[in-house]
Formats: C-alpha cells, structure tokens, sequence
C-alpha cells in the first residue's frame, strides 16, 4: 500500500476540527461573557473583536459536518443519527447566536434588543454544551448493529457526557476570556484576566475529572495508557506521559500570565495567554485521538472500514492540498488585517 | 396520510432547504450587484454608486448571515435524516460537497469580514477585491451545489459496488457535469439575478411612492428594471432549455409537469387543469399541437410521452408539480412584464415619476422568491419518487430515526425558522424602504461608521423610530 488515504483524511479532519475548536470556540466563549457585561457599550465592545471573523471561523464547523459525509460517509451515516437531538440543538443555538450579530444591532424596541441579546449568548451557550455532549457521547461508544446506528433516541444523555458538555463550555470561556485579553484594554481587559483565571481553574478540574472519567468508561483506553484497576504499566504509560504533562504545565504558565497585571513589569504579551490556552486544548484533544484510534465510530468501526472510496479521497486530497493551505493564508491575512485592541471609541452608540 | 418518519422527513427537508434556497438566492445576485456598484463607482467616480453599495451592503450582511445559518443546517441534514442516502451516495455526493466547502465557503465567509468591516483598513482596490472575492464565492457554491443536485437528478459516471451496494465515481469529470447541470446552472444563476433584481425595484418603486426619489433610487429602480428585461428573455430559453434536458432523462417528471394524460405523438399546452372523475384525474385548458414547437427535433414516429406510460410506482405526485410549475413561469412572466414596463418609463422619462408601475412593482418583489420556491419545488418533487433517479428510492434513503424525533425537529425548524425570518425580514425591509438621505453625513462620521470601523455592518444612527419618522 502506497498512502493510507484513510489515515491522511483521519488527520485532515481532525485539524479542520481542531481549528474549529480553537477559532469558533473563543467566539462562543466571548458570546458566553456577553451575559455579564455591565453596560451595552462594554457588551458591543465584547462582540466588536468577534464581528469581522465569526462567519469564517463557523465555517470549520462545516468540515466536521461535510468533511465526514465526503470522506468516512458510512461514519457520518451512524453518528448524525445517533445525535440527532443535540445536532438539532446545536443548529437551533447557531442560528440564533449568528443572527444576533446582526439582529441585536438592529432592533428598535427594548424587549427585541433584550431577546437578541439573550439570543446571542444563551445561543453561544447551548452551542457550546451541546457540542460537549456530543464529544462525550462519542468517547463513551455508539451502539452499532449491522452498520447502522442502533440505540436509543437518549443515547447521548448521560452523567458522562454532561460532564463533558460542562467542560467544553467551561475551555471555550477560557478561550474568549484570553482572545478579549488579547483584544482589548482598560477595565474591560483587567476583568478578562479575571474572567481567565476563573475558567482555568474550571479547566484543570475538569480536565482531570473528564480524563479519569474517560479510562473506566471503555476498557480499551484504560488499556491503551497502561490503566488497569490494579495497576498501572509504565511500558505502556511512559511513551504517552508527556501529553498530559505538557498539558498541565501550560495550565500553570497560563495561570501565572493571567495573575499579573496589563504592562506590569516581565508581563507576557496580550497574545500568549490565548497561544497557551490553545495548547492546553491541544493536548487534550491529541490525548483523545491516542485514546480513540483508530475508530472513527468509536469501539465500532475505524477510520478504514468508514472511508470512502480511493479515488474520492484522492479527488478531495487533490483539492484540500491545494486549497487548505491558501485557506490558512487568507485567513491568516484578514486576522492580521484586523490584529490590535478594539477601541472603546468604536462603539456601537445606540442610544 | 399516516405521518411516518419518512414523510415527515421529507417534509423537514423540504421546509430548510425552501427556507435556505430564499437567502442564497438573494445572495448571489446582490453580491453581483455590489460587486457592479462599487466597480462602478472605482471607474466613473460617481458618488451616487458609493452609496448605493453602502446602502444595499447593510442588507447584504444580514441576508447573508441568514444564509450561512440555514445553510450550516443544510450539511447536516444528509447525516440526520438521510443516511442511507448519505452512505451510499457519499463517495460520489461527498467529494462535490467537500469541494463547495474547500473553493467557495471559506472564500465567502473570509473576506465578507473584509467587506463588512474592512472599509477604512484596506485601500480602495482591495476592498473592491474583497466584494468580487463574494461575489465570486457565491457563483462557485452554486456550481457545486447545482452539480451535486443535478447528479441526483441525472445520475452519470458511476458505477454500484457490486459487494456493499454503494456508488462509486467512474469518471468524475462526467459525474460533475452531467447532463443537467449546465442548464440547470445558468437557471439558478439567472434565477438569483432577476430575484435580487426585482427586490431591488421594489424597494425603490416604494421610496419613489413615499415621494423620496433620490439620485440612488432613481438609479436602483433603472439598474432593476433594466436587468430584468434584459435577462427574463434569457432566463425563459434556459428554462426551455433546462425542460428539454429533462424530457430527454426524466420523460416522467415532464408528463407530469405538462399534465400530458396519454401518451401521443403531438402534444398540447395544458395551460390550467383541475381533479375530475376521468381516468387521467383531470380537465382542463389546453392549447393543442403545440408539442411540435416547443419540443422540436423529434424523429418521425417518436412519442411524447403521457402519464399513462409510467406505472404510478415511477412517476412523481401529479398535482404539486403540475401547479408549481405554472406560479413559476406566471411569476417570471410577471417579472419579465416589470422590466420592460419599467424600461419603456425609463425611455420615455417617466420612470422617476410616481405611478402604476412603483404599485405595482413593490408586490412584485416577492416574485423572484415566488419563482425560486416553486421552481424548486418542480425539479425536486418531479424527481420522486427518487433521491438518484431510476436508482435509488426515497424510502431507501432514510435514517433509522423515530417520526418522534423528526416531529421535534420539525417542530423546531419551523419555529426557529418562523423567528428569525419574520425578524429578519423586518430588519431588511425597514433599511430598503428607508431611502437614501439625500445629504451624506459629513466625511467625519462617515468615516467613523459603517461599514468602516471594526463595529462595521453594525448601522448608522438612522434606525430609531425616531430618526426614521424625521427622515420621512
């Protein structure tokens, strides 16, 4: 065999994925603070450091979506339907956090504005917990017969996967608390130190309870980091040790890095603090991929049995490494165009 | 009619993919027409066209907002609903798909920031290149889409697994353009100018009539007028063409579509019909022999085709089909009317002057919309009872899901839906009928504001109640 096609598509997902993650989730979790702004100006200052790039940045959600029809179609087959309900959701949330962007701008009369407001950040919410729960009914199984999805509408619905919704909610804040670090000045940014102090301390707890959580809910995790209920196996723990300890090792630099004040002597620049939050989310999720591959409809079915045909792989692989990188550029490009702190003066005055 | 999962999943489809379809419709042409003024106004130097692209892009970013939001509902419905369809289909469905994302999507959503937001951090030139970066975005989503809708309905370069029973791609070259797409696209392309056309008409025939007839209206309303009558003419052969394409793969969907009942050699136009007791199920009105004209090239004895030829089992549902198909060309009739009624005021000067024609144009913008719908509803109804025609049926296509979770998100499309479009639309309509002040603000706030500051597509101050009223 010359290339594993499946394998390469596995990767390109699971980056498309990542950079999801890391780009929507901050958007989510500034959506989220928008809940405790103390006066509109400070909420549109909030939502201006968003504003120019959410669009793109929802659009990696798309290549979960369409990126698993294209290239594992018979896993996008069993997973849509056995989420069904937290998709639904997760799209009902989307739509209302996208359209406030706009709508909330827009509207005239107090109790409409007050609705997208709350539109706006209730969306960003259940946007986020949904996709947490659903990241946590993938790690706990799918339940297959005959290649099609088996189980129950509630499937999903489990001590389990609340866990992860709560976690995923609680890193997304802990992303949007450094991008408004990184974007803004003044009051604003002091209280987003705050605000990231307070997230990553949700973060460690629950990085450490999902990650325990995670080794007794299928033997085969347990068993691939070298955790049993007697023991532990070094031979097997030591090679994949250092994931978690890069991980908890950002989570102590990001936390000193928030601790100081804006310009204080030996202070971080405003743009680490969002670099290391982004790490920590990197070593978890490169700590999910060892726990779960090779499946793709985890414990069922691996990447290979789910892919499509070659010469589809082939055709997209033509495709994405052709237009994926000057994808990157370009956003790279409108990021920069945008690079630097959101002035309180380019506020929105609505009244 | 027992509400199973299978109906009711249809149902679904056909309500988000009816709602999505308005926003991209609307889309492609309006970024097309800012992409026109803002070249316009980088050539000529004319003010009039500045604000014209600073007035309809307001809109724009929330038509487009709507878009992305009912279009990210789109790519999971395939997984949700359709799964079958979605296996078996995916390694010849996927990779279009997955190119629409790759080519257009990103392009779209990317530089849309730049467009909204970027008026004063970029030079003139690269934001002009930002909106064509739109414009064209759009036309390529609607080339992939189009060719992954049209393959469904003229299936080609394929081959089934003979093992698992999926389909796989022979010749992609013929599976992406296949029979229908080219006349299918040139459709829905035109379909999207002229929609857009006739709401940009309508909104400045309802400025003309509440007497605010500024140089920009009087512009808008030309430009529309103009661009309707010039393609209708066009968008009425494509159509054509696209009905020859599919008398020649889809005989069945054309029986129905014509409500042909036996199958002949000459063929009349069944103008309107309705349900009575004959065998065929209906009477109507029917201009005779006229197959000879409108289907040309047929050999010597080759039949036309009725619904009698087809068991019940291979044709689509006759009378949604056979009605959707006449609101379309009526709808499209009545755009092609606006345009040269409008074009003939235009010539004799009477075009800025409030009349008949500004009242009638302001309803008139609803029938691009009308015609989009309905048009759809013809090719997609007309290809049951089949997600790829003559090879895999609708009823196998669905996901193992229970009619209780698609009742619910049936339910919760249509609420949510319901929501934001009547906001939505609100919002659109009230910066379309505000007209344009006729005394810019002073270059200050200008630059202070939309859509140049990073608070961008956010509106200027005219959009209180109050500041309205003193406009008028």
């Amino acid at each position: 065999m010359a290339i594993d096609l499946p394998f390469i598509w596995a990767l390109i997902l699971a980056i498309g994925v990542m950079m999801y993650v890391l780009l929507d989730g901050f958007d989510l979790g500034v959506g989220m603070f928008t809940a405790i702004a103390q006066s509109e100006e400070e909420r549109n200052m909030m939502t201006a450091t968003v504003e120019p790039v959410w669009d793109g940045n929802e659009t990696w959600l798309i290549i979960g979506g369409g990126g698993l029809f294209a290239a594992f179609p018979t896993a996008y087959a069993i997973i849509m339907p056995a989420f069904y309900l937290p998709v639904l959701i997760m799209l009902a949330a989307l739509i209302f956090r996208g359209v406030a962007f706009e709508f909330r701008h827009k509207a005239v009369r107090r109790p409409t504005h007050i609705f997208w407001n709350g539109a706006f950040y209730g969306g960003s919410f259940t946007a986020a917990f949904s996709q947490g729960i659903m990241l946590g009914g993938m790690v706990q199984g799918i339940h297959v017969e005959g290649g099609a999805f088996a189980g129950g509408a509630f499937d999903w619905l489990t001590p389990f996967t609340l866990l992860t919704g709560i976690s995923v909610v609680i890193g997304y804040m802990l992303l949007g608390a450094c991008w408004l670090v990184l974007k803004t000045e003044g009051e604003l940014h002091d209280k987003a130190r705050k605000w990231g102090r307070m997230a990553l301390a949700g973060v460690a707890i629950c990085f450490l309870a999902v990650s325990f959580a995670t080794l007794s809910v299928d033997a085969s995790i347990g068993d691939r980091w070298g955790f049993s209920m007697s023991h532990i196996e070094p031979a097997r723990f030591l090679p994949l040790a250092p994931v978690p300890l890069v991980g908890m090792a950002l989570v102590a630099w990001l936390w000193r890095d928030l601790s100081m004040k804006q310009g204080a002597v030996g202070t971080a620049p405003d743009w680490r603090p969002y670099l290391l939050a982004a790490g920590i989310f990197a070593s978890g999720y490169v700590g999910l991929g060892v726990s779960l591959y090779p499946f793709i409809v985890p414990y069922e079915i691996s990447i290979h049995e789910a892919a499509a045909r070659d010469n589809a792989l082939v055709l997209m692989l033509v495709g994405a490494v052709i237009m994926l990188p000057i994808i990157l550029a370009y956003t790279a490009y409108v990021y920069s165009l945008f690079w630097g702190k959101v002035k309180p003066g380019d506020g929105y005055h609505a009244h | 009619m027992e509400f199973d999962a299978l109906i009711l999943s249809r149902l679904q489809f056909a309500f988000v993919v009816a709602f999505h379809i308005l926003f991209p419709a609307f889309t492609i042409g309006l970024a097309a027409f800012l992409a026109v003024c803002e070249g316009l106004w980088l050539r000529t130097g004319r003010e009039v066209f500045k604000r014209l692209y600073l007035h309809w892009v307001k809109i724009f970013a929330l038509a487009f907002a709507m878009g992305v939001v009912s279009g990210v509902v789109m790519s999971y419905q395939f997984g949700t609903n359709w799964s079958l369809f979605s296996e078996i289909t995916g390694s010849v469905m996927g990779p279009m798909l997955a190119y629409e994302v790759l080519t257009a999507f990103f392009l779209e959503a990317t530089f849309l920031g730049v467009m909204l937001f970027g008026w004063q951090k970029v030079g003139r030139k690269l934001h002009f290149a930002a909106t064509c970066a739109v414009a064209i975005g759009t036309t390529i989503s609607a080339f992939w889409i189009l060719a992954a809708n049209s393959w469904m309905q003229t299936p080609a370069g394929f081959a089934i697994d003979a093992e698992t029973g999926n389909f796989y791609a022979t010749s992609w070259i013929e599976a992406i353009f296949n029979p229908s797409l080219p006349s299918r696209l040139a459709h829905m392309l035109l379909a999207a100018y002229t929609t857009t056309a006739a709401v940009i008409l309508a909104a400045g025939a309802w400025q003309t009539l509440k007497g605010r007839t500024t140089e920009p209206t009087k512009w808008q309303i030309r430009m529309a007028s103009g661009t309707l009558a010039i393609l209708l003419p066009i968008q009425i052969m494509v159509g054509h063409w696209s009905g020859e394409v599919a008398h020649k793969y889809q005989p069945a969907k054309i029986a129905v579509v014509e409500g042909w009942c036996e199958t002949k050699e000459v063929q009349g136009t069944v103008l309107i019909a309705w349900p009575d007791d004959s065998e065929c199920g209906h009477a109507g009105i029917t201009v005779p022999g006229t197959s000879s004209f409108l289907f040309p090239g047929l050999e010597e004895g080759e039949m036309l085709h009725g619904m009698d030829h087809f068991p019940e089992s291979e044709r689509p549902p006759l009378w949604l089909v056979f009605y959707a198909f006449r609101i379309m060309v009526g709808a499209g009739l009545g755009m092609l009317a606006m345009g040269i009624w409008g074009t003939f005021l235009w010539w004799r000067k009477k075009l800025d002057t409030p009349g008949l024609f500004h009242i009638a144009a302001v309803p008139a913008g609803a029938l691009g919309f009308i015609a989009v719908v309905t048009g759809w509803i013809t090719a997609e109804v007309g290809r049951q009872p089949y997600t790829v025609y003559g090879h895999l049926r609708t009823v196998d296509s669905l996901s193992p899901v229970s009619a209780g979770q698609v009742a619910t998100s049936l339910l919760v499309f249509m609420v949510v839906y319901a929501i934001i479009f009547t906001a939505g639309v609100v919002y659109m309509a009230r910066i379309a009928t505000r007209g344009f002040d006729d005394s810019p603000t002073d270059p200050a706030g200008r630059e202070r504001r939309p859509p140049g500051s990073p608070m961008g597509a956010v509106d200027d101050k005219a959009e209180t109640p109050d500041d309205i009223v003193a406009a008028e």
